[in-house]
């Protein structure tokens, strides 16, 4: 049931947070060559960026930003939340982002993953958030809605976003991974799921695709913590933009799915040492949970701007007397949807 | 640091039924006895009560024909279908234990991708000892299995997790279709292995196959009727979809969890799908209007035990759906008589759990 998606609908986009992408750039090479990439530079690293040649792509360092962005925004597009500038300037239907320690994975057969196949199919099919679904993706060969499911729910809504999944370096917190540090998730879970309306998940920003066209405004950097880093643990910046991403799709009936597909995540940085900045995170998920679970968006808001705008007033509300880095985002958020209707707005041709 | 070793999965021998509803033969019993035997035995004898049920050697178990349920129930017998194997429920009224596993009897034993067979019954306890998290969505599935945890963003409030009411397992080979499915589909075999349990989430409803299911109950027994189908019934093949509904809506009411995932079984049985399509017709298009009120059912608060819940999603049925078939005042006082059945063979002080303020213990 997917649609034929042609290869310029898709830009693959890549936060450098190490200057070297070359054996990055060369294992998702026969993956990745077909498409066009947005590099963008995370404006703290020093060092020039070394990518190797055969790639149609475009670089964004700091000047660029600088240039796009200005002085207009309290939005800091460092460390991971570069990439959404490359969320912002991209002129395609459907974004696919992965960090730049990931790997192309091995099914269990030794062949490659095609992350990018995988996204695409997952986001060109439909999702089922109203009904769950025991065989789990009923739109995938070889599987089809079980017996009891209401036939009217079985159309399924446009899916906006993909949620994939990390082999060897899973994305646990620093607690969780300083308690064991020899743990390697070597699980492949061979299913694509939809997530359903009103639960919400941690959505990580390391594996993921999205409808830019749908639901772009709503991937948005927003929640930066005092001592965030560059280490995955020591961000929260995707799980503040997916529980948005979520709760909006929810709102606007579009459907969230995970699973399929894996990255090889690279054994990076150390638990213990980033324990101490990511304590913060771990701190504000307990009040941020239960603020998203009984956000609710009015009627009126039917796109996603809109969404983005009253979910950040609810923040600034609700959240912004608990901590300042609830106040910021809320602002953050209100800077972002201005910065999307100049620059980032539509156009996908 | 080496993964702390890994505890084994307790038997639970003696608090455990497996409770099996046939019309046949129970012939399938051989393949599971390296599982089973250590096991207790509820057969439930559907159809013709004076045809014998050979029960393999070495099992121990208990027989209910017709007559048996006849005689147990009194006028309240009314409440279990006949020529149906919704009929298992009685077996899960009579049962003494604190578990239940029940499976249907084309169900064999299935092999994992390595090749090694799966002991189902093994795979169901651990899903039911260990906690389930219904109120965030792990996307690496069940954070308690081993080689497992949660993800960052997880909140540590919501780590421990609440007790797990329910486990469904599914099955390879012929899958759970239905019938229209069925006859689009006749030769789509379900071969994925997806080596995963996951806890539904809260408010989320889903279609709950009998085939291959465990449950607590204690903690939910009393919602477990199967409904009313089979002979003189309108409708067939929407006894555990049923039953699914009402305990999702209790459990999410009284903070339990429902998993699904693994166990696999191997079910090789492919029934006719013109004679499920008779029985399942009138279910396919009520089910349209069933949905809608089992999304918007709200239990109130004083609702603290199975039994209340039950009784109140009861009224609400005779209130709500039946103005959509007559069938549905049946089912909402077979729901009533089955309650007090139950209760009559499960005195209390005899394990109903109170939940104080629909809170999980």
């Amino acid at each position: 049931m997917s649609l034929e998606v042609k290869d310029d609908e898709i830009d693959i986009v890549v936060a450098a947070i190490h200057s070297d992408l070359t054996s990055f750039m060369n294992e998702w090479r026969p993956i990745f060559s077909r498409f066009h990439l947005i590099i963008v530079k995370d404006p703290d690293l020093k060092e020039e960026l070394k990518i190797p040649e055969g790639f149609n792509l475009d670089v964004y360092k700091k000047s660029d930003i600088d240039r796009v962005v200005g002085s207009s925004t309290s939005i800091l597009f460092s460390g991971y939340s570069c990439r959404y500038f490359g969320y912002l300037v991209s002129r395609k239907k459907y974004i696919i982002s992965v960090d730049d320690d990931c790997l192309p994975a091995r099914e269990n057969d030794g062949f490659l993953v095609d992350a990018v196949a995988q996204h695409i199919t997952n986001l060109t099919t439909p999702a089922t958030p109203f009904f769950f679904n025991t065989l789990y993706d009923p739109y995938c060969e070889g599987a089809d809605f079980v017996r009891g499911y209401p036939f009217s729910l079985r159309s399924g809504v446009k899916c906006a976003l993909s949620c994939g999944l990390w082999l060897n370096l899973a994305d646990h917190d620093a607690p969780t991974q300083a308690l064991k540090p020899g743990h390697r998730n070597s699980r492949y879970v061979d299913a694509v799921l939809t997530v359903p309306a009103r639960a919400l998940a941690p959505i990580s920003g390391i594996n993921i695709a999205f409808d830019r066209e749908v639901v772009g405004p709503a991937m948005l950097p927003a929640l930066r913590l005092a001592g965030e880093g560059k280490f995955r643990w020591e961000t929260m910046e995707d799980i503040w933009s997916g529980m948005c991403v979520k709760v909006i799709c929810d709102h606007l009936g579009l459907g969230v799915k995970t699973g399929l597909p894996y990255v090889w995540r690279n054994d990076r940085g150390d638990a213990i040492a980033s324990l101490k900045k990511e304590w913060e995170g771990v701190k504000l998920m307990e009040e941020v949970v239960p603020f998203f679970q009984s956000v609710r968006l009015p009627r009126t808001a039917t796109t996603a701007e809109d969404c983005v705008v009253e979910v950040a007033n609810a923040v600034k509300e609700q959240l912004g007397s608990t901590d300042p880095v609830f106040a910021r985002a809320a602002g953050a958020m209100l800077d972002w949807v201005k910065l999307w209707k100049s620059v980032g707005s539509s156009a996908s041709s | 640091m080496a993964e702390p070793s890994v505890t084994p999965t307790p038997v639970l021998k003696d608090e455990l039924d497996i409770v099996i509803p046939t019309i046949r033969n129970l012939d399938f019993l051989e393949m599971w006895r390296p599982f089973f035997q250590p096991y207790h035995l509820i057969i439930v004898q559907d159809g013709d009560p004076s045809k014998t049920i050979k029960v393999p050697e070495g099992f121990d178990y208990e027989l209910y024909n017709r007559n048996d349920i006849n005689r147990i129930l009194g006028p309240k017998a009314s409440c279990i279908s006949f020529k149906d194997s919704a009929c298992r429920c009685f077996g899960y009224m009579v049962s003494k234990k604190k578990y239940v596993y029940t499976i249907d009897d084309d169900c064999f034993v299935a092999k994992d991708p390595s090749g090694k067979d799966i002991n189902a019954l093994e795979q169901h306890i651990k899903n039911l000892l260990c906690p389930s998290t219904p109120f965030f969505f792990n996307t690496l599935y069940d954070p308690y299995r081993t080689g497992a945890d949660f993800v960052r963003g997880y909140p540590f409030s919501l780590r421990e997790g609440v007790p797990t009411a329910v486990s469904h397992g599914l099955w390879l080979n012929i899958p759970d279709y239905d019938a229209p499915t069925q006859l689009v589909k006749p030769l789509e075999r379900n071969t994925r292995y997806v080596d995963a349990v996951m806890t539904i989430p809260k408010g989320t409803l889903f279609p709950m196959c009998g085939m291959n299911l465990a449950f607590n109950r204690e903690l939910i027994g009393p919602a477990m009727y199967f409904g009313l189908m089979g002979d003189g019934q309108p409708i067939g093949r929407y006894d555990d979809m049923w039953a699914g509904w009402c305990i999702k809506v209790i459990c999410d009411h009284l903070g339990l969890g429902v998993k699904t995932g693994l166990p696999y079984i191997w079910h090789s049985k492919a029934s006719n799908p013109f004679v499920n399509l008779k029985k399942e017709y009138k279910g396919i298009y009520w089910q349209e209007e069933l949905i809608p009120f089992f999304q918007s059912v709200t239990l109130p608060k004083e609702c603290t035990t199975v039994q209340k819940c039950y009784l109140e999603l009861s009224k609400q049925v005779k209130a709500k759906l039946g103005k959509v078939d007559d069938y549905f005042n049946k089912l909402a006082d077979a729901m009533v008589t089955w309650i007090e059945a139950w209760d009559e063979l499960n005195p209390s002080g005899a394990k109903s759990v109170e939940l104080p303020n629909g809170v999980a213990k």
